[in-house]
């Protein structure tokens, strides 16, 4: 089933933020197999110029979709969850994040359009600081396997 | 920040050394609980089949993060990273034994921008497939 074109440009912003914690990030680290002690000790991180430790550049995932899966849960736009696969991802920083960032997303569906038999829909987040402080913006497109079909 | 990588030192068309990054299900499972993304097809093979895969399959964002992790390596520093936006074009088949599969990453300086920032093109491979495409980092050097 084709995804409901009329979710285009509609935005969500999160109810609650996340706060970023060292234990969060330590074990996104761990997860990805990524020893590097900048994720993990505070005294390495402070030496590379950093006040604390350093969430990993994919780490966003992990909250910045919290305030669109409000959108992708939505009977109204049709999607069939067992059949998305990711699309495309990217981040753009303005800065690191760090342990104590209280961040809130805000999240826009910017394009639903099909490709052969999938349908693709790419969401924008804006993270910032509950104090309006930019932190980074993703950009995510999900692919619904043979949802054009 | 303190990359350790010098601008001036580094030329477009260099290239970064392939690096090996081992999944196993255990990587996968490990992944689903940190990032929160529980989708089935990373980790349960019997509903993978249902939905049309070959077998479990890794985490977009799994091979993502090692693309990521090639390139904070290489420039020292993770808060060095800029920009960072793939196109994930093939799936990672993770199978259920003690190999599971290998992402190979390397790298190549593509540009050299202004404020001693560089383009960094990556190339991750598992098996004979692109598993990414597309795949780019801006990253500020020293």
């Amino acid at each position: 089933m084709a995804l409901n074109r009329d979710f285009v440009g509609r935005t969500y912003k999160s109810t609650t933020s996340y706060e970023v914690s060292r234990v969060k990030i330590k074990e996104f680290a761990a997860a990805i197999g990524d020893n590097n002690p900048i994720y993990r000790d505070r005294a390495a991180a402070q030496a590379a110029g950093h006040p604390d430790v350093v969430a990993p550049p994919t780490f966003p995932i992990v909250f910045s979709l919290q305030s669109g899966g409000e959108a992708l849960a939505d009977p109204e736009l049709g999607l069939n969850y067992a059949m998305v696969v990711h699309g495309e991802q990217r981040f753009e920083y303005v800065r690191p994040i760090y342990p104590g960032d209280e961040l809130v997303t805000s999240s826009t569906i910017t394009e639903i359009r099909s490709a052969g038999r999938n349908e693709l829909m790419t969401i924008r987040s804006d993270v910032t600081t509950v104090a309006g402080e930019p932190v980074c913006t993703t950009y995510n497109t999900i692919v619904e396997r043979g949802g054009a079909g | 920040m303190a990359a350790t990588v010098k601008y001036d030192e580094v030329e477009v068309g260099q290239e970064l050394p392939a690096t090996d990054y081992p999944v196993r299900r255990l990587n996968l499972v490990m992944y689903a609980g940190a990032s929160g993304d529980f989708n089935q097809i990373h980790w349960n093979e019997r509903f993978a089949k249902t939905v049309g895969l070959p077998d479990v399959i890794a985490h977009g964002m799994f091979t993502m993060a090692q693309g990521g992790r090639f390139v904070t390596d290489w420039v020292g520093d993770p808060g060095a990273v800029l920009d960072y936006g793939v196109r994930f074009s093939s799936m990672v088949i993770v199978p259920d034994d003690d190999q599971g599969a290998t992402i190979t990453v390397s790298g190549v300086i593509e540009e050299k921008l202004e404020d001693k920032r560089v383009v960094v093109g990556l190339i991750a491979k598992s098996g004979d497939a692109h598993v990414l495409s597309k795949a780019r980092a801006v990253v500020q050097l020293s």
